[in-house]
């Protein structure tokens, strides 16, 4: 990498000085101005960020003000009179973090199996091919995956969650929710969705960091006489283990703020929801999308915007410390 | 052996979806004006027309957000990789890291509340091409960014060493070979934002028929048609519905063959 200024390389012949200067100060102007606007492009992006939390912050903060329920721990959403605003976000942060957590506990096994599959076992020739078929998945337009998910998916789940539900019912997870399990749109059904939809984020940052494995100790562990699943416990996996969990809060990240699928899945429900996997109800992203088209007041619109802002703090420290720690494996 | 078969796993949901995507929108995606008619004048019932105008829409919106991106997303790319030693640049770097993963309906409000809510314009297609920006701008800069890193040094260093300054250095030698990944990397960032679903609802309305102004009235997309069809009970609102899906899929897998043509042919003519 030739960094600082290469324009001022000392021995250039000495033959048209004045020349030479000339050209030299131009092409450091240009060097210049070319920094300049590449820099000014970067810095656009940093002020993006600033901007989003700025203005989310400023067309929220009329409305928290005038907010008659405590924003964190209320379970209503009630915005349809603008003079009597009650809103909070208990119920959409309980339902967010279930469908997403579900879609983890799905999508993360599967993601490093694939992963390690990929990276270990596969040739390395069909390891290219396999990766993008994955990699496919990503490319599939979200609203697809909530067609999918109610209208195909969900009635083949009923007989499974029925299962669950009979022989798990003394886990609070499983128990009876406030929408029926008749047709799907749970939060389980959203979970499974949801764990398709992040399955090719999971692998492609855990197969970079399982790639990266030392030689060195794949071979010592093949020295000791390790079978290859042997090398994978203790090389790998071990190995691997720090960039496969940012690679989860990465997935997190994506499940968390996922807004259409989530929408077309989850059917409402009128009562508060009580942590089971069987209720309904609404996820942030898809409370603030199923409102969208009554933005036309500034009060019970500002309560929409104020949930868009926990979920951009919620995202934004998600994916800072996933990129956190992959920073760091990579670099390694 | 399990390893293999979480691979299956994921290339099951994959097969059925696309099996499913299909098989229930070929019929509606091969009858005569599905790709040349609007649904202006159709009534919910009725199964004619097409979905032109959202096809239009659908690329219209990604073609303008592409225009804003592209500039922004490769510049910031050559800061990135040109100039990383900057205090700047490894925050930069960060932040892009961060945008990528910013939830699409935040973009949207986010767009909202800064082009509709504190400037005071209408709910328009041009809104909606803003917060694609926003979801294209990471991709963009990150592809771009991958191929400028994979020029080799040597030829960086040849030029210095003619005495060639560094920001010609960078146009003329470093991107031109960076050029092929480059584009392929900001048609896969279009088919990316062709889909997103969540801006079109918040900042645009739904309309039946074509609209070509971008900057004003109601403009419909393929996802907004999909979305507003779920609404209708007829059987030709599952028509509709599966066909646009069809139909989205089809011209995101468009534009993917494109990107991979474009990578293709370039790379061979500069051979």
């Amino acid at each position: 990498m030739a960094q600082g200024s290469p324009t001022q390389s000392p021995d250039r012949t000495q033959a048209t000085p004045a020349l030479r200067a000339r050209d030299g100060a131009a092409a450091r102007r240009g060097d210049r101005l070319f920094e300049l606007a590449a820099a000014a492009a970067g810095s656009t992006i940093v002020i993006a960020i600033l901007l989003i939390a700025i203005f989310l912050l400023i067309h929220a903060i009329p409305s928290l003000r005038a907010n008659h329920a405590n924003f964190f721990t209320s379970a209503q959403f009630n915005t349809t009179d603008g003079n009597h605003l009650a809103f909070g976000i208990r119920d959409l942060f309980m339902v967010t973090a279930l469908s997403s957590l579900c879609a983890l506990a799905l999508a993360v096994p599967v993601a490093i199996g694939i992963a390690v599959f990929l990276t270990q076992y596969a040739p390395a020739r069909l390891s290219r091919f396999f990766g993008a078929l994955v990699d496919l998945l990503a490319a599939v337009p979200s609203i697809i995956f909530g067609l999918w998910g109610i209208f195909v998916l969900a009635p083949q789940l009923e007989p499974f969650e029925t299962m669950l539900h009979r022989h798990l019912g003394w886990i609070f997870l499983f128990k009876a929710g406030d929408v029926s399990l008749a047709g799907g749109g749970n939060i389980f059904t959203a979970g499974a969705v949801l764990a398709v939809m992040i399955l090719p984020i999971i692998t492609s940052v855990s197969r970079e960091v399982f790639r990266q494995t030392p030689t060195t100790h794949i071979e010592a562990a093949q020295a000791l006489g390790a079978t290859k699943w042997e090398v994978v416990r203790m090389t790998v996996l071990p190995f691997g283990r720090s960039g496969a969990a940012a690679a989860s809060m990465l997935g997190l990240g994506r499940a968390l703020g996922e807004t259409v699928a989530i929408l077309i899945i989850l059917r409402a429900s009128a009562n508060a929801g009580h942590w089971s996997l069987f209720d309904g109800g609404y996820t942030f992203a898809s409370k603030i999308a199923s409102a969208a088209s009554e933005f036309s007041e500034a009060l019970p619109t500002g309560a929409y915007i104020s949930a868009g802002f926990v979920l951009f703090v919620l995202t934004f420290i998600v994916n800072a410390v996933a990129r956190a720690i992959v920073g760091r494996v990579v670099d390694r | 052996m399990l390893f293999l078969s979480s691979f299956a796993i994921a290339l099951i949901p994959l097969a059925w979806l696309l099996w499913v995507v299909v098989a229930r929108g070929w019929y509606a995606v091969t009858q005569p004006g599905w790709w040349s008619h609007s649904l202006r004048g159709v009534l919910p019932e009725q199964f004619s027309g097409g979905v032109y105008h959202a096809v239009y829409g659908t690329l219209a919106q990604a073609g303008v957000a592409a225009m804003l991106a592209v500039p922004l997303g490769f510049m910031t790319a050559v800061y990135l990789a040109e100039y990383r030693s900057r205090r700047l640049a490894q925050f930069t770097t960060f932040i892009v890291d961060v945008l990528a993963g910013l939830p699409s309906i935040v973009a949207a409000l986010f767009i909202f509340s800064l082009w509709i809510a504190t400037l005071g314009f209408h709910q328009s297609a041009f809104a909606v091409s803003l917060a694609l920006v926003l979801l294209m701008l990471p991709v963009v800069v990150r592809s771009s960014e991958e191929m400028l890193k994979l020029v080799p040094h040597e030829l960086r260093e040849a030029s210095y060493a003619l005495g060639v300054s560094k920001w010609k250095t960078i146009m003329r030698i470093v991107v031109p070979i960076a050029m092929p990944g480059i584009v392929s990397g900001v048609l896969l960032s279009i088919a990316r934002v062709m889909g997103e679903t969540a801006p079109v609802l918040v900042l645009v309305g739904y309309s039946r028929s074509i609209n070509f102004n971008l900057f004003d009235g109601n403009m419909a997309s393929l996802p907004l048609l999909i979305y507003t069809e779920l609404d209708n009970p007829e059987h030709a609102g599952f028509l509709r519905v599966w066909g646009a899906a069809l139909t989205l899929v089809i011209v995101v897998a468009a534009v993917y063959l494109v990107a991979a043509a474009a990578s293709r042919i370039m790379a061979r003519r500069r051979r």
